[in-house]
């Protein structure tokens, strides 16, 4: 295109509205079809996305910074033997393979563990969450745990693990609680968000209900000292109240006052922008 | 219980019971895979296809697929029945329904008369040896018109939902994608959010928000929270503006439970909305959606087939005159339809079985970043869909929605079928785009590129 030549795009001049949310507005059009500009931007996000998905969970990275940090870690893996498995065949993910339980058995026999809370890191749908955001907030959790007498299980790091793996990771450990970190369904804009699961007396069968969750931490949304901070909260009350799960939650989540707003917004008259 | 069988070569399948040969004949997705119940091989499925054709139409009213003493939904499939409606085609078996939905026979008249003698397993069954594009014609021919403030399920058009989604339901984000998909020509079907909170005063300020924009610029649409539905319930009874009330449906009673709704909870919800009188056409005050897997992930599927038990969520659904129902075919993820290819087909299968019941049926149209599909899927199914005659499609800027993290149709997405289909917004609305602006004037639906005056208004109050 040379410069004389007009524009085949059309522009949206509320682009500035851009301001109030990140949903993809005011992106103008070409005909009525998305310019080159912004395709080209979702496809690019979709694939980032995408290779979340796929990306292989580097378990020996973590392992290495686990250990530099003096803490033991337990490598597992689930029954799900691949990614193509594990997409299609949820079941097999909640699961620990053979191997892995045996490992989990032996390590427990060659010294009893007493442990409170064990705390599980799995890949899930974000390797790259896992990669990004695990280590961070296990720190702010030990901050957090610094000063009670909590005792805590060696870190079970489980490729191709569900949420629910954390049931029988945590019940071979006989802990307490246990804590799953795991990789969130990657976002268009959030491929690396990382979710936080607690279950008070884990055992197979568990079901969500009865799980509380912390979502979307990331440096670009909850950060890794209030994650723990709520985390804590939770560990905290689950220990007291002996459960977890949507009881805990209903008494200890306050009613978002933010979200109680009059609906004021610059379309109406009435409520000035 | 009756077992079906058919030879193949000198192999011959036999299938336990109707609801295996429901199951086995459901051409492959990963969902009846998962639940255990697909066929174990391909020659298995098409045996099984073909023991389905010659199966009567009427044995689906003396078998039931799940209990009717334990399955309220099944009472109601049967209870409400109409063997009159169903007389023309009692006589047939499912292969022979297959050709009488084909022919000029099966006319728009014919198939709507006929809806209420179908039961959702008949439909279920029939779409199990159809092709694309026999899903396709049948369904272009059936046609089902609601009603609220404007008028949905005409020939010739394809409505929108505007979903301004977002993660914090903050009031001026939610408006600043409202303001892009008006300008868009979307939101003739409903302007309904996907509240971040369940909470009641959070719906109801939201609602309260709606109800203002709509009044204000005087929009023949309907507003809804997509709340549950006993949130909309208390809203209600506080007084709050609700136009349509939103549910989430499965297709068994145990299915329905994990979602924390039945029949009477459905029926208390309609009628405080229909008291309120708010719509000025008509007084389908429902909007629900469905999607398949919905029941198999509650564990409440009894052995059946994803895609039965989703027809089956179409008899709860047309108890209750809804304005809109809609499947929400890729959102549940690749464990129940794996690929582009098998949501494509479960989006027009859903359609299909919708509008033969007589739902005024729409599609989400979607998919998440661990499923195997992409935009081109998306244009797929949605110049399909629209072929097909579908009724509603959502929009949203740009595919992404930034509160459910998944990816439906763009506000650009209804532009481009309307262009290429030659297809136009509810009528009402349509005149509405054209009176405010949006729309150049004339006969054919055309973006303004100039802002509408009333809009540019209102932009320059934003700094």
């Amino acid at each position: 295109m040379t410069m004389n030549e007009p524009s085949a795009v059309v522009t949206n001049p509320w682009h500035r509205l851009r301001q109030f949310t990140p949903a993809r507005i005011a992106l103008g059009r070409a005909g009525v079809s998305l310019p080159t500009q912004p395709q080209l931007e979702f496809q690019l996000a979709h694939a980032r996305a995408r290779d979340a998905v796929h990306l292989p969970f580097d378990l020996g990275g973590l392992q290495t910074q686990l250990h530099q940090r003096s803490c033991e870690t337990v490598a597992l893996h689930s029954a799900a033997t691949d990614r193509h498995r594990y997409l299609q065949r949820p079941d097999l993910g909640r699961r620990l393979d053979l191997a892995s339980r045996d490992r989990l058995r032996a390590r427990i026999a060659q010294a009893p563990l007493a442990c409170d809370v064990a705390f599980v890191i799995a890949d899930g749908l974000s390797a790259l969450a896992v990669h990004r955001n695990a280590v961070p907030l296990l720190e702010a959790v030990m901050i957090e745990l610094r000063a009670t007498t909590w005792r805590v299980a060696p870190i079970a790091l489980v490729e191709q693990g569900r949420v629910a793996i954390g049931d029988e990771v945590g019940q071979l450990l006989g802990a307490q609680q246990v804590v799953v970190f795991i990789g969130e369904r990657p976002g268009l804009s959030s491929p690396d968000s990382l979710g936080v699961y607690l279950t008070y007396q884990p055992r197979v069968g568990r079901t969500d209900a009865e799980r509380n969750c912390i979502s979307n931490v990331r440096p670009a949304g909850l950060g890794y000292a209030a994650a723990a901070h709520k985390l804590f909260h939770l560990m905290t009350e689950a220990s007291r109240r002996q459960l977890s799960g949507v009881r805990l939650k209903d008494e200890t989540e306050t009613a978002p006052e933010r979200l109680i707003s009059n609906g004021r917004n610059f379309l109406v008259d009435s409520a000035p922008g | 219980m009756a077992t079906y069988s058919h030879c193949v070569g000198d192999l011959a399948y036999r299938f336990a019971s109707l609801k295996e040969l429901m199951a086995k004949a459901t051409p492959a997705r990963s969902g009846d895979f998962l639940a255990e119940v697909a066929a174990a091989s391909a020659e298995e499925r098409v045996a099984a296809q073909m023991a389905l054709a010659e199966t009567p139409l009427k044995t689906f009213l003396s078998e039931a697929l799940v209990p009717y003493e334990t399955d309220e939904v099944t009472r109601l499939i049967i209870d409400t029945h109409d063997a009159a409606a169903f007389a023309p085609v009692s006589h047939l078996t499912v292969g022979d329904f297959r050709n009488w939905l084909l022919s000029p026979q099966a006319d728009e008249a014919a198939l709507s008369a006929l809806a209420p003698g179908l039961t959702p397993e008949m439909a279920a069954a029939v779409s199990k040896i159809m092709r694309v594009q026999d899903l396709i014609l049948v369904a272009q021919k059936c046609r089902v018109i609601t009603r609220f403030r404007d008028t949905l399920g005409l020939s010739g058009r394809l409505a929108t939902r505007l979903q301004p989604n977002h993660p914090t339901d903050d009031p001026t984000g939610i408006a600043a994608t409202i303001l892009d998909g008006l300008l868009y020509g979307n939101g003739d079907a409903v302007i309904g959010i996907n509240p971040a909170s369940d909470n009641t005063g959070a719906v109801n300020a939201l609602l309260e928000m709606l109800d203002a924009i709509i009044r204000q610029y005087q929009i023949p649409t309907q507003s809804c929270i997509l709340a549950h539905v006993t949130t909309t319930i208390e809203a209600m009874e506080r007084g709050a503006p609700v136009d349509l009330v939103f549910q989430s449906i499965a297709g068994t009673e145990a299915a329905n439970a994990s979602f924390g709704v039945n029949l009477g909870i459905l029926q208390e919800a309609q009628q405080a909305a229909l008291s309120l009188k708010r719509g000025t056409l008509g007084d389908n005050v429902m909007y629900f959606e469905t999607g398949q897997g919905s029941a198999l992930s509650a564990a409440a599927h009894h052995g059946l087939d994803q895609q039965t038990c989703e027809a089956r969520a179409y008899a709860v659904a047309r108890q209750f005159k809804p304005l809109l129902v809609n499947t929400v075919v890729g959102f549940i993820g690749p464990e129940y339809l794996y690929d582009g290819k098998q949501i494509v087909r479960a989006g027009l299968e859903d359609h299909f079985c919708g509008k033969l019941l007589g739902l005024p049926m729409g599609c989400d149209i979607c998919y998440t970043n661990h499923a195997e599909a992409d935009q081109d899927d998306m244009d797929v199914l949605l110049t399909l869909l629209s072929v097909a005659g579908c009724t509603y499609i959502m929009g949203i800027p740009g595919s992404d929605d930034i509160m459910l993290n998944y990816q439906t149709t763009s506000f650009h997405d209804a532009l481009y079928v309307r262009e290429v289909l030659g297809l136009k917004p509810a009528p009402e609305f349509e005149a509405w785009l054209q009176r405010t602006g949006v729309f150049e004037p004339g006969d054919r639906p055309r973006l303004n590129d100039a802002l509408p005056q009333a809009f540019g208004r209102v932009l320059a109050k934003v700094a």
